[in-house]
């Protein structure tokens, strides 16, 4: 179920990637994270791959960080252990086993959108299956078909 | 039950050391929120203790619910209060029950006294006692704001709790603002803060928490989601939010009008929910967990005097209860004058309906040669008149003079020494909420265990009165108020917020209760809802309460209410009824 999500549509192979639609439109609510964090069956936020804060005070809105599924991702570049591979569509699909947790790809990502899971010294990332956009009333968030 | 909130932070300002305590048969008994809160005050608050004395425990807690369920979104703050003398408790959203529950606990317990102006930041397991000289003496709330979050780590995921000036003038009705629009805003928590020389606090945490099963914890969550945003009610809040009650309130003339001389607002229509949604909103947002989304901010764009063509533009949170207390309460018709005085209440850190009764009634003492230019330090207090009323508040959170240090010690004190009792619509010491409904109402805010609207809803039933024709006896009127508040207990310790409690019922909250690992039927919810209540009401009479000896104000008696005219006896009856049935609870 949240696995990569392949969409056979007349024919062509349509493969999806999350996407912020209109930023405008969030109110805050962080359903998305909680949302996120439910795909472990627990909740909380601290697996969640999707982060809302706020842009300097509630007041001028909210910043919805998410991975956008980069067809030449930096964050793979920098991966000294080969632990991320090419997302069919763009973005990245982690290999926990290699992963040795140095962050780099933390700080390779250039709109930060890679976060860190304390208790398993990993990086979460997300792999777009969509789950958030259920709990998102406002459609802040869409999947998007990317050729 | 592992996922029980069940770790309490212990924080001596005086000793500036901070511990954790595992308080598991705490939140297995009391379940959290209120609660939890009301036994920790009681462990922590020495009998007879100065509100404003380092003896004077700060309380937070949250509840089993918050971080699993959306719109478990409030801390539940408990105290002394300065305004009251007795037990103060106040509830706020923003971000601060996730932040506190993503940090690992269900509790802060925050004792003693700071000798120099602190900020606590709390990161997970960390406790951090960092220096405030440098912000203390800030008057504006905002800008406390906006250096913590510069300053601290955390965004996102954090609450950042803080006082303006009022607090540290420790007025007795100061609040603590939280993520700038939501507040522990009753009550004078803010006074408490002051009084300890704690400016701010600052919450962060990310954690996951386990269930015990996990596939029904998934369907049962996604059920309970789309139940909040389906439903009708919820809708209403999240569209005109809490003004769209200005408009019918007023239709019925339940609207406090010029400190309820009068109970229908003839500018009503031009600071009502529809108009403000029309002509000022700017953007909706959301506590944390929530995705009702009801708080409103309206964008007020003011030129500057010193340019021409510059101007600033501020977005200004605005619900019913605030248009009442500083709109139809003081006769303030104009939508943008309303903004500017919203704004500045919220930049000093002040609650906004007991400032809003406050200038009320001293506009009303004044009109009755009470008190004079003298008093007031030179201002004409007038129905209507923005511009003096926002020159008074600086006053009053100034505390230029006696009269002023008098009228930030509440309108009950104030009218103590001034006189004008009649005409002190304030209720066991609390300022009055924005409902002339009926004797339901007053009632309510009575024996409420808040003095708050929100105790037992009676302004709720005032309204089926008079849209059925049928009219309560005493007796059952009590019943249902007490009855009402005892399971509001329940909500508010699990901790839910209140406009939800149509959607989390008994059988609800029981099935939510199922997959995270414990079991509760109806009549064992009932119970703890009841022993909570008694708990506080036992509080409050260890702290010399009495329902026979409150303060009926004759205004309430004097203005006609929509569902049906009363009499002081009749109050004084529900008292005596109500004092008996909390007692045996």
């Amino acid at each position: 179920m949240f696995s990569l999500i392949i969409v056979i549509n007349e024919g062509f192979k349509l493969v999806k990637r999350l996407a912020v639609v209109d930023v405008d439109l969030c109110v805050g609510c962080q359903c998305c994270m909680m949302a996120c964090n439910r795909r472990f069956g627990e909740a909380g936020v601290a697996k969640s791959a999707i982060y809302v804060r706020s842009a300097g005070g509630i007041e001028k809105g909210f910043i919805v960080l998410v991975c956008r599924a980069c067809i030449d991702p930096p964050c793979m570049k920098v991966c000294p252990t080969d632990a991320l591979s090419k997302r069919i569509g763009g973005g990245v699909i982690l290999n926990q086993n290699k992963c040795v947790g140095c962050k780099l790809c933390v700080n390779a990502c250039t709109i930060g959108a890679i976060f860190w899971d304390e208790a398993n010294e990993k990086p979460v990332i997300c792999i777009h299956c969509g789950y958030c956009i259920e709990y998102c009333p406002y459609n802040v968030i869409k999947m998007e078909e990317t050729g | 039950m592992k996922f029980l909130p069940s770790k309490v932070l212990y924080v001596d300002l005086s000793k500036r050391r901070f511990w954790i305590e595992d308080r598991k048969e705490l939140f297995e008994e009391w379940i959290g929120g209120s609660g939890v809160a009301i036994k920790l005050l009681e462990e922590e608050c020495p009998k007879n203790a100065d509100p404003l004395g380092s003896e004077n425990p700060i309380i937070f807690a949250v509840g089993p619910f918050t971080g699993f369920y959306p719109i478990a979104s409030k801390t539940v703050a408990m105290f002394k209060s300065p305004l009251t003398g007795n037990l103060g408790e106040s509830h706020c959203g923003g971000r601060s029950a996730l932040a506190i529950r993503m940090a690992g606990y269900g509790a802060i317990v925050i004792k003693g006294v700071s000798e120099t102006p602190v900020y606590l930041a709390i990161h997970g397991e960390k406790a951090y006692f960092r220096e405030g000289s440098a912000i203390w003496n800030m008057a504006n709330s905002y800008t406390v704001g906006r250096i913590l979050r510069e300053k601290e780590p955390g965004a996102g995921a954090r609450t950042i709790m803080r006082i303006g000036r009022a607090g540290e003038k420790l007025i007795s009705y100061a609040c603590v603002v939280t993520e700038t629009y939501r507040h522990f805003g009753r009550l004078g928590l803010g006074a408490v803060f002051g009084s300890k020389k704690l400016k701010a606090i600052v919450i962060s945490g990310k954690k996951s928490l386990p269930v015990a099963d996990s596939k029904t914890y998934r369907e049962l969550y996604k059920e309970i989601f789309n139940l909040l945003i389906n439903s009708s009610s919820m809708k209403k809040y999240h569209e005109l939010g809490t003004s769209m009650n200005v408009n019918p309130l007023n239709e019925i003339k339940a609207l406090p009008t010029r400190n309820l001389k009068d109970a229908k607002f003839e500018e009503a229509e031009k600071i009502s929910g529809e108009s403000f949604a029309k002509d000022f909103l700017g953007r909706r947002v959301a506590c944390a967990h929530c995705p009702i989304s009801c708080i409103h901010l309206a964008v007020l764009r003011t030129p500057y005097d010193s340019e021409p063509y510059f101007y600033k533009s501020k977005m200004i949170c605005y619900d019913y209860e605030t248009i009442y207390a500083l709109g139809s309460m003081i006769g303030v018709g104009n939508p943008e004058n309303l903004l500017k005085l919203l704004d500045e209440i919220e930049a000093l850190g002040i609650d906004a309906i007991s400032t809003g009764v406050a200038l009320a009634w001293a506009t009303e003492a004044q009109e009755k040669g009470l008190i004079s230019t003298k008093e007031t330090n030179g201002l004409y207090l007038k129905w209507g008149d923005a511009e003096t009323y926002l020159k008074a508040i600086r006053f009053l959170v100034n505390q230029v003079n006696d009269f002023y240090k008098a009228l930030g010690k509440g309108v009950e004190y104030a009218s103590t020494i001034y006189g004008g009792k009649e005409f002190a619509l304030t209720f066991g010491g609390n300022e009055m909420p924005g409902y002339h409904t009926g004797l339901a109402a007053h009632l309510g805010f009575l024996i409420g265990s808040r003095h708050s609207h929100l105790d037992c809803a009676g302004y709720s039933i005032d309204q089926k009165t008079l849209a059925s024709g049928k009219k309560l006896s005493i007796e059952e009127l009590i019943e249902e108020l007490i009855h009402e508040e005892a399971w509001r207990q329940i909500l508010s310790s699990l901790v839910i917020c209140f406009f939800a409690r149509g959607i989390y019922k008994p059988e609800l909250i029981i099935k939510a209760f199922k997959p995270l690992g414990a079991e509760f039927t109806e009549e064992s919810l009932k119970a703890i809802g009841k022993k909570i209540l008694k708990a506080k009401y036992e509080f409050k009479v260890r702290e010399g309460f009495q329902l026979s000896k409150l303060r009926i104000p004759e205004r309430i008696l004097q203005t006609s209410a929509p569902a049906g005219e009363f009499s002081k006896e009749t109050i004084i009856n529900g008292l005596k009824l109500a004092e008996e049935k909390l007692a045996s609870l």
